[in-house]
């Protein structure tokens, strides 16, 4: 963010002055800034920081011989975090990793889909137009854990799911159908989200471009591929970049829909909830700090590798040589940084 | 739910600096001393009757108010609560009401005072398994307040006209029943039998329950695990056996409570494992219970006689760090009262500790339920009864769950070899 502060530029006989004039606005500009700095500081970075500390400490293992906890911390360096990838936990962290990692694919891949068709829906002017767009907006309204008691009981062994079907699948045991049910539910519930983004950058785009296209003879496929995808690129990538943060920290739908420690659905944020609901504020530290780094390398990776403009920066600077590659740079820090903060003070999404 | 663990972690972090020292609340010998203002932190009251108890108490004691803390309704957030409380120090929270399951944990931290046993004059009047419950060491730490024991409701109509006239009190007489039953037209499309077998609390409550009633033991009375034995691998095998019969529904390895009961009360089960809470809502006449007024309720069956209960139920403990707790002792003294354990089991069915209560005949007849319930907490074990309670029921649910889940392979040797081997990690002491 530092990149936006103007570099004094120009002759030595005004630099001086000019200085003058950048030292005060500086100084004016932190002092305006510091409230927001200090709130930042508070609620961001010393969560993270105790966070990191916590995870190279332990406490409350051990009993003395009258069965009391033996009070105090101890200092275990990386222990809680190599001890994450050992023996039974490791099976565990990995399956979790497996798991949390198919979930972001899976649901990111098909709410995109869904979510950019219903925004075409939405774009199209037709009669109760309106109506279709609420009731699109609907599963979007819902809280994620009420999502997941309605969905628990369409997913019920008597439940409307298994009605329509005509079958027994119990949704909630271990096994395919248990991954399943927590991937329709999230494609429900988030699919609005990536078309409500998207239907803001079809609303961009000037119908003018569309007339061109028609007089050229364009078929409807081309106009998509070559017009409206392009042009809609950089609301659908933060839509998706958004949703790829989100569905790494998924929580509270495979927790309240199929429960806790199933190794179907369990995911790194599971785990990090668990450790702390049994006293191990430690190891689970830990877990947070690793589902922290692993959002932070794919937010990071995504946006270098596609280019998100995740802060609006691009379009609002002249297009220059290194310039933009900067631009993407401290775009891609701002999201990690941003993400970092959710994943690290969350262990999880709110139920 | 999230949110309360960062909170916690928050909360450890900053609480960081002073871990060095021993620690000031909690020595187990504090006199209970000071009067004033206290408060009771306990879960949501569904019943609606807790303050009327409380009320009743600060109508006497205008000096020593209690104020309610209610918590939120799952068990879980409220122990988070607690603890959280607790890590803080903080005095908020006086009486603690206790899950029974959360004893050893909160008195191994030193989160509630142990409390002298002669402090607590009706102890004797309590149902002995329930003071159990409230012990850490043979150290109590708690006052059962209210308990909770598994009972067998049994559709009586159908038993009747299949010429059976009691309820079963072996599992070979329940199985046996179901099949007289089952060549009753009426019992078409009917199962046998259900508990509670999805991966939760309630799967602990229901192995316990098979592997105590074939005499098997998961911790024994030493606190050493000791789950690796004929006898609970009996108590196993027969709830294997039972999904693989059929006799327990496919569809039992996802019921809760809710479920099994909506299920019973469709008419769906001859013989159903629950709380005695399910009573009144299978006997609503406002057409939701198809089998209101056909079903009776019978002590749990067992492998050779009466089967064993697991322990449900709340004790009411003094946090370490509360002020005020000469007060807080007589107030838990009073909720424990006949009187006042009266006074709620008449608004609120909630199963009471004190023993004679069973016998009253007033509340015999307003619950029908009472005098098998006393049987069944009588006999009731607690669960074990452990420090690190999360993970020993975690340890279980999954050992029993793998053995039950639908294709499993897990033979009941293998889930009982290696939970034993689980249990003997965690359990240390």
């Amino acid at each position: 963010m530092t990149a936006s502060t103007p570099v004094p530029e120009g002759p030595a006989s005004t630099s001086k002055r000019q200085q003058r004039f950048n030292e005060g606005t500086g100084r004016l500009a932190a002092i305006l800034l510091s409230p927001t700095l200090l709130v930042l500081a508070v609620v961001v970075l010393f969560p993270i920081i105790s966070a990191l500390k916590e995870s190279l400490f332990q406490s409350g293992q051990r009993l003395d011989e009258n069965g009391f906890i033996v009070k105090g911390s101890t200092f275990v360096g990386l222990d809680n975090y190599l001890d994450i990838f050992r023996g039974e936990t490791g099976d565990r962290f990995w399956n979790a990793f497996y798991n949390t990692t198919f979930f972001t694919v899976v649901c990111v891949v098909l709410e995109t889909v869904l979510g950019v068709a219903m925004a075409l829906i939405m774009h199209k002017a037709f009669k109760g137009r309106g109506l279709v767009r609420a009731s699109i907006l609907v599963p979007w309204a819902i809280p994620t854990v009420i999502s997941a008691l309605l969905w628990k009981w369409i997913f019920q062994a008597d439940g409307i799911a298994n009605t329509l079907l005509g079958s027994q699948v119990l949704w909630s045991t271990e096994g395919w159908q248990s991954k399943l049910s927590v991937v329709i539910a999230d494609t429900w519930k988030t699919a609005p989200f990536i078309g409500l983004l998207v239907l803001a950058g079809l609303q961009t785009i000037p119908a003018e471009v569309y007339e061109a296209a028609k007089v050229d003879g364009a078929n409807a496929w081309r106009t998509f591929t070559r017009i409206t995808l392009p042009l809609v690129k950089p609301a659908l990538l933060v839509a998706v970049l958004f949703r790829i943060l989100d569905t790494l920290r998924i929580f509270d739908l495979p927790f309240v829909l199929v429960g806790q420690h199933k190794n179907s659905v369990e995911t790194l944020s599971m785990l990090a909830y668990d450790e702390a609901s049994n006293v191990r504020f430690g190891p689970a530290a830990a877990y947070a700090t690793l589902l922290f780094l692993y959002v932070a390398v794919v937010a990071y990776l995504f946006v270098k590798i596609l280019g998100a403009d995740v802060i609006g920066e691009a379009r609002a600077k002249k297009p220059g040589g290194g310039r933009r590659k900067k631009n993407g740079g401290a775009g891609a820090a701002a999201a990690t940084a941003a993400v970092g903060v959710s994943a690290a003070s969350g262990s999880g999404r709110s139920i | 739910m999230a949110v309360a663990s960062s909170f916690a972690l928050l909360a450890t972090a900053c609480g960081g600096g002073d871990d060095g020292s021993s620690g000031s609340g909690g020595s187990s010998a504090a006199a209970l001393e000071g009067r004033g203002p206290i408060t009771l932190a306990s879960g949501k009251d569904t019943s609606g009757n807790l303050q009327n108890q409380l009320n009743a108490w600060n109508a006497s004691h205008p000096n020593e108010k209690v104020e309610l803390k209610e918590l939120p309704e799952d068990a879980n957030a409220q122990r988070q609560q607690m603890i959280q409380n607790a890590q803080a120090q903080s005095d908020a929270f006086s009486v603690l009401s206790m899950d029974v399951v959360w004893t050893s944990e909160f008195a191994a931290n030193q989160w509630v005072t142990q409390i002298p046993e002669d402090k607590v004059p009706d102890l004797g009047k309590l149902i002995p398994a329930t003071v159990e419950t409230a012990k850490y060491r043979d150290k109590l730490y708690g006052v059962p307040v209210t308990s909770d024991g598994g009972l067998l409701y049994y559709r009586k109509d159908l038993l009747t006209k299949a010429g059976i006239a009691e309820a079963p009190k072996t599992w070979d007489e329940m199985l046996a029943a179901c099949q007289k039953v089952a060549a009753l037209p009426e019992a078409k499309g009917m199962s046998c039998y259900s508990g509670q077998f999805e991966k939760y609390e309630g799967l602990t409550v229901n192995f316990a329950e098979a592997v105590n009633s074939a005499g098997g033991v998961i911790v024994d009375k030493d606190g050493k695990p000791n789950v690796n034995t004929p006898e609970a691998k009996a108590g196993l095998e027969e709830l294997v056996n039972g999904f693989k019969t059929g006799a327990i529904p496919k569809a039992a390895i996802t019921y809760k409570e809710e479920e099994s009961r909506r299920a019973f009360q469709e008419g769906k089960l001859l013989f159903l494992r629950n709380w005695p809470y399910v009573y009144a809502k299978a006997e609503a006449t406002d057409g939701s219970s198809k089998v209101a007024g056909k079903f009776a309720v019978a002590p749990l069956p067992g492998k050779t006689g009466p089967g064993v209960s697991s322990l449900g139920g709340h004790d009411y403990a003094i946090s370490s760090f509360a002020k005020n707790k000469a007060t807080a002792l007589d107030f838990i003294n009073f909720m424990a009262s006949e009187e006042r354990q009266k006074a709620n089991i008449e608004k609120t069915s909630q199963a009471p500790s004190w023993a004679s209560l069973y016998d009253d005949p007033a509340l015999t007849k307003q619950f029908p339920y009472l005098a098998p319930l006393k049987a069944s907490i009588l006999g009731a074990q607690p669960r074990p009864r452990v420090v690190k309670y999360g993970d020993v029921t975690a340890a279980i649910q999954a050992a029993a769950y793998d053995t039950l889940k639908p294709g499993s392979t897990v033979t009941p040797d293998k889930a009982l070899a290696d939970l034993q081997t689980k249990l003997e990690t965690l359990i240390t002491n």
